[in-house]
């Protein structure tokens, strides 16, 4: 029973992170149908921010300081180097989606040789609260309280965008943007600022999965944002293009597989699983598990 | 045409779309006040006529609004010099409800008139909290119709074949609630009922493959069989749609 409670609590975590980096990529496509390939790197900029600010905050008093410093500056850096992504490079190809998969994929791997270039190519150990390091004992199981911490941010983080869309106009201006950004326009709405935040969001969210995942691997690295950015496109995929709780749903249910088949199976039977399950839902149901951008 | 302030000017209007040539030279202008009604057969224009004056499509020429210019804006901001448009396929956004799907359309500074769409389709205040996408052709035809007379400073609106597909209780509806609006704003009209245009418009602009082929009284034009068969194609002009 303690082994399925820990599968089951250290998959919710995995897909929390997954959610995370889905949940501002699929609300990039779903608004600008923009496939935004640089996503990992806003999460792989945001982990190594957060490093280096939490080496040169010594001077604050506690260990929670830092690491709280560290993780509102790694979500700042996310937020701006997605918001500088769309205005110098993506504003410029909204009409050429080839140009838009060019220039994404040629700054996630510059992004990533910048990376191993300043801090190597080797993991870099993060400093965590001596919390973060312990366990907490649910239903006998001993859970890594990162996990916790990992689950609990993205239960917020989903919270936060369903208020957003709900009850914002430019939540507003989002749910209808998914549907028609012609339409939007001419309703005389400036859909390219709500471009803009879409953006700086999902760089907020990718920079906060950074932080918590320096903190749910105990390291950072300068490949695991293009690690997460593979199968946080599946779960858009699954979760259906433009979703949030889609995406919230595919990356629970993506999570909990790798864990428990990775476990019981073999290690890799998880991840291979998922891709069968993204094969089975594209041939079955093309546009995902949900319908609409809540 | 003749009398009466041009409100909308609109100079050598020229849309391609792929390699087709799909507005040639286009030139119009739409006096203030009243329906001006854009009529042709299908294919001839009409639509990326109304979407070029928005700048929906990639367009060259001159478009000017009271004298500004539109040509260089983008879409919203066309539509906040006082362009409301209701599109041919109403596009309300279906996962929105009657009432976010009006309060999107709400434009800062703008006097906003709910007393009067709700007065013109009270159906639209019962199911105010309903989804857009539940709703019947005619009801989103009323939404999308209530969305582009929601402002007060619209100037003129750009309707796009708003009876398509109703039924004659609601054409009627439709055709009350444009003459309603016509009261508070220009109205230019794309139009293929033709007895609903005929009762509804004054000035006619034809347009055939592209280029403007008529402007004139919409009496003229159909009280001229030939005229009106050779534009639009009707066989009984004159016989059907006498004014009412």
């Amino acid at each position: 029973m303690s082994t399925i409670v820990l599968l089951a609590l250290t998959g919710l975590g995995l897909g929390a992170l997954y959610f995370l980096v889905a949940s501002g990529l699929s609300l990039i496509w779903g608004l600008m149908r923009v496939l935004n390939f640089a996503h990992g790197a806003f999460f792989t900029v945001a982990a190594y921010a957060a490093w280096t600010a939490q080496g040169a905050l010594h001077g604050l008093p506690s260990p929670w300081m830092r690491w709280f410093a560290a993780l509102l500056i790694g979500i700042t850096i996310g937020a701006l180097f997605a918001t500088l992504t769309e205005v110098l490079l993506i504003r410029r190809l909204y009409r050429e989606q080839i140009g838009q998969v060019l220039v994404t994929v040629g700054l996630a791997l510059a992004t990533l040789a910048l990376v191993q270039g300043g801090f190597g190519s080797d993991p870099k150990q993060v400093q965590l609260p001596a919390w973060m390091t312990a366990t907490t004992a649910v239903a006998g199981a001993a859970i890594p309280n990162t996990r916790l911490l990992a689950i609990l941010a993205a239960a917020l983080v989903l919270i936060a965008l369903l208020l957003f869309l709900q009850h914002t106009r430019y939540g507003l201006i989002v749910r209808a943007g998914v549907e028609n950004r012609a339409m939007v326009s001419a309703l005389g709405i400036d859909v390219q600022r709500a471009f803009t935040l879409v953006f700086a969001i999902g760089g907020a969210a990718a920079g906060l999965a950074g932080v918590l995942g320096g903190a749910y691997y105990g390291t950072v690295d300068p490949v695991r944002g293009t690690e997460m950015l593979i199968f946080a496109f599946i779960v858009v995929v699954i979760g259906g293009l433009g979703s949030v709780t889609g995406s919230a749903a595919a990356a629970v249910i993506v999570g909990l597989l790798q864990q428990f088949l990775n476990y019981y199976a073999a290690p890799g039977v998880g991840d291979f699983a998922v891709v069968l399950l993204l094969a089975g839902v594209l041939l079955t149901r093309p546009g995902g598990l949900a319908g609409g951008v809540l | 045409m003749s009398g009466g302030r041009t409100l909308l000017n609109v100079r050598d209007l020229n849309v391609y779309i792929g390699e087709s040539h799909i507005l040639q030279n286009v030139t119009l202008s739409v006096r203030e006040g009243g329906i001006t009604g854009l009529l042709g057969r299908n294919g001839a224009g009409k639509t990326t006529t109304l979407r070029g004056i928005l700048g929906l499509v990639e367009r060259t020429g001159s478009i000017t609004l009271d004298g500004r210019e539109l040509t260089n804006l983008a879409v919203h901001e066309v539509v906040r010099c006082g362009v409301g448009y209701v599109p041919e396929d109403r596009d309300v956004f279906s996962g929105l409800t009657v009432a976010e799907n009006l309060r999107l359309a709400e434009r800062p500074g703008s006097p906003l008139r709910y007393d009067l769409v709700y007065g013109l389709f009270p159906e639209l205040a019962q199911r105010s909290a309903q989804k857009a996408g539940t709703l019947s052709g005619g009801q989103q035809q009323m939404l999308s119709l209530a969305r582009a007379l929601l402002n007060g400073d619209n100037r003129i609106l750009l309707v796009d074949e708003p009876t398509k597909g109703l039924s004659p209780l609601v054409v009627k509806q439709v055709a009350a609630a444009l003459l309603r609006a016509a009261e508070l704003a220009t109205i230019l009209l794309v139009e293929q009922n033709l007895s609903v245009a005929h009762r509804l418009v004054g000035d006619v602009i034809v347009l055939d493959q592209g280029r403007i082929a008529y402007t004139g009284h919409v009496d003229t034009l159909m009280g001229d069989p030939a005229l009106a068969r050779r534009y639009l194609g009707l066989a009984a002009a004159g016989e059907g749609h006498t004014r009412t």
